[in-house]
């Protein structure tokens, strides 16, 4: 054999050892197949754990995590149509993406409170579909009930069926 | 006439392009494979069960996704979203979901998109429902298996998650996906879609649409679990699916589905 032949052959060799050692650096160690076979579960499995807890943090806490400090405020609307609205959908999430809780209270988030009439108007605008839940809610049209004040001017959203303010 | 040097070049080319695929060989045992096919030992599998009939069009449920999920608020994306439906007596299917039903559905007239409105007299309609949707979490998930890198997958408890560190952007997902679902993140340029909130199912909670949802409309549960709330009803009621003939056994589950929801 010539020497023609071989000097290509042991480039190519090469160039197929560098390449295998690039994937063994650059793919990581735990990158494989999952429970879900080969054609589902092709993937870095830390990232599973990275979902879980790292790349997203909890922000809505829920009403139970508002209870202790503002029960007043927690058992009036108990006592209403409206205890089946979370604290949060109206007082913003108790949470930052920063991880900071409303219980941290020397960094205490200020809580953004929506208090716009589009807000009520997403429930007691009048859209009366009969094969929907929307049809049983009272409503108002809102260009002609007050069209210029905000609804809790007048109306307590803790308590709604308690008269005006 | 090819030079020498031109020869060694073109070789060295030709073998270092072949060898790339080589490099993504991996010796499998065949029977290896047969037996993670077979094992089906998974205690947890999440599905969701949504009640048309309850959700009322609020929008809340879109409101908390966003923010929970941080998708940038007043951008046009979001992981979940409500439909309405609004079927006229001439027979004409009105759907629209304006910002995603994010604000929810506060006029009567229906979106058609280009900030045209379409009025519709209340005396002329049939039917009328709000759907809410979201990612279907498949068993066959068609955009998994488009993904050319391995960065989206399905995990072992049935959540269809997307590596954003290994995700290059090329959008096959989005293209493959029969529901709509994915989209670009508007920060991180990868694809994103609804995981269910996985950082909070994980924990134990609710995601953020469920435990937002004034109405009971959205549930979610283990399937694997008998004694699931939402096990029960998918077992024992009738409930459908989006898109069944599509062959991705979704994993979201209706109650009041109607022939004109696509």
């Amino acid at each position: 054999m010539k020497n023609h032949v071989f000097r290509p052959l042991i480039v190519f060799l090469g160039i197929v050892a560098l390449i295998l050692l690039a994937r063994i650096v650059l793919v990581p160690k735990d990158f494989g197949v999952g429970e879900r076979g080969y054609m589902y579960g092709w993937h870095r499995h830390g990232n599973e754990e990275e979902w879980k807890n790292q790349i997203i943090k909890v922000k809505y806490q829920g009403k139970e995590y508002c209870k202790d400090c503002h029960s007043d405020k927690y058992e009036s609307i108990n006592k209403t149509p409206h205890k089946i609205i979370q604290c949060e959908n109206c007082h913003g999430p108790a949470g930052t993406p920063e991880g900071v809780v409303h219980y941290d209270a020397d960094k205490r988030p200020k809580l953004p409170i929506d208090r716009s009439r589009a807000q009520c108007l997403r429930c007691h605008y009048p859209l009366p579909y009969p094969t929907s839940g929307r049809s049983k809610i009272r409503s108002i049209d809102p260009d002609k009930h007050n069209p210029d004040i905000e609804c809790s001017s007048c109306h307590n959203p803790h308590n709604p069926m308690g008269g005006l303010r | 006439m090819i030079s020498r040097r031109n020869f060694l070049k073109n070789t060295a080319l030709g073998i270092a392009g072949g060898a790339l695929s080589l490099a993504a060989f991996e010796i499998v045992d065949p029977k290896k494979l047969m037996a993670m096919e077979a094992a089906d030992k998974a205690k947890l599998r999440w599905v969701f069960l949504v009640d048309t009939y309850k959700c009322v069009g609020c929008g809340l449920c879109v409101k908390a996704c966003k923010q929970e999920n941080e998708t940038p608020y007043d951008s046009s994306v979001t992981r979940t979203w409500v439909e309405r439906y609004v079927l006229t007596k001439d027979g004409k299917v009105h759907a629209d979901t304006p910002k995603g039903a994010r604000d929810g559905f506060t006029t009567s007239k229906i979106d058609l998109g280009m900030g045209k409105m379409e009025e519709i007299n209340n005396a002329d309609i049939d039917k009328a429902f709000f759907v809410p949707k979201l990612c279907n979490q498949c068993d066959n998930p068609p955009c998994v298996q488009v993904c050319p890198v391995g960065a989206t997958y399905q995990a072992p408890d049935g959540v269809v998650l997307v590596d954003r560190t290994w995700c290059i952007g090329c959008g096959y997902c989005i293209m493959g996906c029969p529901y709509g679902v994915r989209f670009f993140h508007p920060v991180y340029h990868t694809a994103e879609k609804c995981n269910f909130c996985y950082h909070r199912i994980s924990k134990g909670l609710k995601t953020a649409c469920v435990q937002a949802c004034p109405f009971g409309a959205r549930q979610i549960g283990n399937i694997k679990d008998p004694n699931d709330p939402v096990t029960k009803i998918i077992m024992t009621e009738r409930v459908g699916v989006l898109k069944e003939e599509y062959g991705t056994k979704p994993q979201v589950f209706y109650i009041g589905l109607d022939k004109e929801v696509r």
